[in-house]
């Protein structure tokens, strides 16, 4: 075994993997028959069938034999042990699975493995230097009690790290407005506003 | 002599970070979800309940327990000992034996291989069922007296003969909705089978005692068999306290069932679907008053919705009624608690506890009264304000010995003054048809205990190495509160050493026993005390050691600074902890606390339930466009009574987030069921719970640095509650700018929560009844 398949699944509605069944078209479909091509002797009938994924996280290559449906999240936690991105609401609306793609921010939870391919994938473990020290935005976290329970920060912070590198990071009202997408039902906002305005301070200078 | 000595920097008193910041910012503080599963753990899927109140006339499982990687199927009648897990009443199953009495109640749950598996063999599993008719509205509940416990009233005076005297009566109905908690963590719990009937339970629990009385019940073993634990949560807000239990005890059964761990972690739909929520309640009010709006007599239904099982629903009723009251004087007052049954999830714990929906009540209240006579609401409000030494008794008898509203919002004044503010939002409205502004303030006075007294009780467990450093355990659980923080300061505290000398481990049954929820914004209360306890006991003992060894009166030793010293001579605390082992004293204790002096007698409804109470004040200024319902919150000011504060840093993080969280039960979260009773908004997409953008633009919170009257851990004060009624603020200054439109002389007729669509209904009736079409 050593593979799972998408998690998700709404009670009596659309589930993903009907979903890309019916609609596995767009983007998808051919980075996933790109896999698949890959390993071409294996049993391409059988839609369950592994593939092998190679993924850039953290700066460390990874070789997995995954289902192709498997999620990014369901990737890092389930088949990688990377387990600080966490999984809130499991479709797309929390922010709480936020990784960085070539230093885009993205939903891991809405984002299949495979189209992470060929891309450098940083996640909360791999935002501290080697040395440990912590990336600025983390320190200001730290610094302005940016959190309560903890739940939603690695979301954030990664999010938070994008929102200042794209130029979105210029008032609270930019702030507020680009971090909208990450859920913290402690309500912690205030802090993490103040975090980010000290951390692109630091992020600036580095 | 001791005056001279320098305080350890991390001790109470003292902005701190959380005790797992440094794992919360890097991803490697652990949330059950994170924990490495046992070799051959399953994972399970639970089915939901379509239909809102229906028999069971069959369900068969062949089908999905011949499915891939199915291990077990279990339904009702699979469970070894009693399927009840009710904390106070009986009858509340965790799986549906024969009847279903809500649309998303759990009726059979598997256990496979991969998650995969489980949930593809729950889709096979066939019921049949014969659909009930369904009571889903709270008001034909009430009218049909549908109860899931007695109700709960209380008296005092001749009500309806002052009423029938007064110079001025009004009567109305107001409803405020339900909440979802939306913990970021959803429920999740592992069981992991033991030697022989031993079931360890890891579950993101409020009250891991609660869990391991309901596994051991579900189980029908002994609660020494069963230990639960938790080392932090994802969030709870009360969402944690008995929903928690029907999860774990999901999870324990199919362990049971297959002698192998079993994890059962529920997706975001199934959770919101299955599990209970705040009460939604429904008032009528008739109340008789003065012309100067001083309140001669009230009469105040408080009907709660409590879904379909008893749960926490008859004390979250009484604190609604203990809290109807407010900061006001009630001298003739009737209050009636009506603790109804739907065919709906049954509502449970939620910050607050009944206390926001009491407040509620009589905030709207006092609104109308203010309107009708035409005069400002804080002047209403400062006519009814509880008197110092005379008019102080509450309606359930307690005397409110230590009122300092006064004092709060005079402090809140002073942050801002509130009659030019008001003339400043007046000169913006007259200017401005469409875009109204409103401001309101919000004043509290919240009881601090459980109302039932043997609630108000806790342990904890220290341990002193002989390298100095401390193993800090007791009965309270981390939700993101920062509880652990606040109890290690206290122990750090208590024998002078650094803070990251004292190591806090994860909640458990087996380390502390018999331990009452997280809850009631009691936990650094209770168990920073029990710590308090703990770490003295062990500290008398090593001052023992010390005198012995300087050779001085045990009463010269002084902890300061991680040394003990005597006179111009110290040791390390360190050397200290290896002399007393050396010496054979004993370097472990475990501590207990009960809080002094409180009592209720539940057939009255009378008593001293609560030890003391927590103030604060809030003015908010709200914009409301008067053509779509959209509203924004401009400014708050909020003065907050966290006595001497244990950490500052966290009780503002505390007031922030509770007033946060209750802008979103009092405007955008709202809670849809359809016709059939199954919950519409069972997702982010619909269930929209504020965000960064929905934070005041400014937002100022200060702490109104007094130390408690009563000897609370270091004349500190609770926090986790109060200041979510503090955004009742927001609900009143929306009424507010709607009732600007006729010139502050009518109310708006709006309920909770104040959504655009109730906002701009209201905007409407407003113009419909000025315009006398209404």
């Amino acid at each position: 075994m050593g593979f799972s398949m998408s998690q998700s699944e709404k009670p009596g509605g659309l589930n993903r993997r009907s979903f890309l069944t019916a609609t596995a078209m767009g983007a998808t479909l051919p980075v996933i028959q790109q896999a698949r091509a890959q390993q071409a002797e294996s049993a391409p009938a059988d839609p369950r069938a592994p593939v092998d994924v190679k993924l850039r996280i953290n700066g460390r290559d990874q070789s997995l034999r995954l289902d192709a449906r498997t999620t990014l999240l369901d990737t890092l936690r389930e088949h990688v042990g990377l387990t600080g991105s966490k999984k809130g609401c499991d479709q797309g609306q929390c922010g709480a699975c936020t990784v960085l793609v070539d230093g885009t921010r993205v939903l891991s939870c809405l984002t299949l493995a495979v189209m992470a391919q060929g891309s450098e994938i940083t996640t909360i473990e791999g935002l501290a230097s080697s040395d440990g020290a912590l990336h600025p935005m983390q320190q200001a976290f730290i610094d302005h009690d940016a959190f309560q329970c903890g739940y939603c920060t690695p979301g954030q912070i990664m999010s938070a790290v994008a929102c200042v590198n794209e130029g979105h990071a210029g008032t609270n009202d930019d702030i507020r407005e680009y971090m909208s997408g990450n859920l913290c039902r402690c309500a912690a906002y205030p802090n993490i506003v103040a975090a980010i305005n000290q951390a692109k301070n630091e992020m600036r200078k580095a | 002599m001791s005056t001279s000595l320098n305080r350890i920097a991390t001790g109470v008193h003292t902005s701190l970070s959380h005790e797992s910041a440094n794992g919360h910012v890097t991803g490697s503080a652990i949330y059950l979800d994170d924990m490495p599963l046992p070799s051959g753990a399953l994972h399970a899927a639970v089915l939901l309940s379509p239909h809102a109140h229906a028999r069971i006339k069959s369900i068969d499982v062949t089908k999905a327990e011949k499915a891939p990687g199915v291990i077990a199927v279990v339904t009702a009648q699979d469970i070894p000992g009693h399927n009840d897990i009710g904390p106070i009443g009986k009858n509340e199953p965790i799986l549906a034996p024969g009847l279903v009495e809500y649309a998303g109640q759990i009726v059979a749950a598997v256990a496979a291989r991969t998650l995969d598996q489980a949930r593809a063999a729950v889709k096979l599993i066939e019921v049949e069922y014969e659909v009930l008719p369904a009571i889903l509205d709270l008001a034909e509940a009430v009218e049909n007296k549908l109860l899931v416990a007695n109700e709960i009233h209380i008296e005092r005076g001749a009500v309806d003969d002052t009423l029938a005297a007064a110079t001025h009566r009004l009567n109305g109905e107001a409803r405020c909705g339900g909440q979802d908690h939306f913990y970021l963590e959803g429920q999740i719990a592992i069981a992991v089978p033991g030697e022989g009937i031993d079931m360890q339970v890891y579950s993101s629990t409020q009250h891991p005692t609660e869990v391991q009385h309901g596994v051991a019940h579900l189980l029908g073993v002994p609660y020494s068999q069963i230990t639960c634990e938790v080392r932090r949560m994802g969030g709870a807000f009360g969402g944690k306290e008995s929903q928690a239990t029907i999860i774990a005890g999901i999870a324990a059964v199919l362990a049971h069932h297959c002698r192998k761990p079993v994890k059962l972690r529920l997706p975001r739909d199934v959770d919101m679907l299955a599990t209970g929520k705040r009460h939604d309640f429904l008032f009528r009010y008739d109340v008789g008053f003065d012309g100067e709006g001083r309140i001669l007599a009230l009469d105040l239904l408080l009907a709660a919705n409590g879904g379909s099982v008893m749960d926490l629903t008859p004390p979250v009723l009484s604190r609604a009624l203990c809290h109807a009251d407010n900061c006001y004087y009630l001298p003739v007052v009737r209050l009636h608690g009506m603790p109804c049954k739907t065919n709906t999830v049954s509502n449970t714990a939620f910050r607050g506890f009944g206390g926001p929906q009491g407040m509620l009540a009589i905030e709207n209240v006092i609104d109308e009264i203010a309107r009708h006579l035409g005069v400002g609401v804080d002047e209403v409000r400062r006519s009814n304000f509880y008197g110092v030494g005379e008019r102080d008794v509450t309606p359930y008898g307690q005397v409110v010995h230590d009122n300092i509203i006064a004092e709060v919002m005079a402090e809140l004044d002073a942050a801002k003054n509130l009659a030019d503010w008001r003339a400043d939002i007046d000169a913006f409205n007259e200017t401005s048809p469409v875009i109204k502004k409103g401001l309101a303030t919000m004043p509290i006075k919240f009881g601090i205990s459980f109302n039932k007294p043997e609630l108000n009780q806790a342990g904890s467990l220290i341990h002193v190495y002989v390298d100095g450093s401390v193993h800090l355990n007791h009965g309270g659980t981390e939700m993101g509160q920062g509880l652990y923080t606040k109890v290690a300061q206290v122990v750090a505290e208590t024998f002078q050493i650094d803070l990251d000398m004292v190591r806090v481990t994860a909640t458990s049954t087996g380390k502390v026993p018999n331990t009452s929820p997280t809850a009631a914004s009691s936990g650094s209360d209770l168990n920073g005390m029990a710590a308090l306890n703990a770490a003295t006991i062990i500290k008398e003992r090593m001052t023992k050691v010390a005198a012995k060894h300087f050779d001085v009166p045990a009463k010269d030793i002084v902890f300061a600074d991680n040394r003990i010293h005597a006179g111009n001579r110290s040791i390390s605390f360190k050397e200290l902890a290896e002399m007393s082992w050396q010496q054979r004293e004993q370097l472990s204790a475990a501590g207990y606390y009960k809080t002094p002096g409180i009592s209720w007698d539940f057939k009255t409804n009378s008593g001293t339930p609560f030890y003391y109470y927590a103030y604060g004040a809030a003015a908010s200024e709200v914009a409301v466009d008067m053509l779509t319902g959209e509203t924004r919150v401009l400014r708050t000011e909020i003065v907050h009574d966290a006595g001497k504060s244990l950490n500052p840093a966290i009780d503002l993080g505390q007031i922030e987030g509770a007033f946060v969280q209750g802008m979103g039960w009092l405007t955008c979260e709202e809670l849809v069921w359809d016709k059939e009773g199954r919950l519409r908004t069972h997702g982010p997409s619909t269930y929209k719970i504020p965000g960064s953008r929905d934070v005041p633009k400014v937002l100022n919170v200060r702490l109104l640095d007094q130390p408690n009257r009563k000897p609370t851990i270091f004349r500190s004060k609770a926090i986790g509650e109060p200041p979510f009624m503090l955004a009742i603020s927001v609900w009143l200054a929306i009424r507010d700018a709607i009732s600007s439109l006729s010139g502050h002389r009518l109310a708006a007729r709006l309920d909770a929560p104040a959504t655009n669509e109730k906002v701009l209904a209201a905007a409407e009736d407003m113009k419909a009844r000025l315009a006398g079409t209404a």
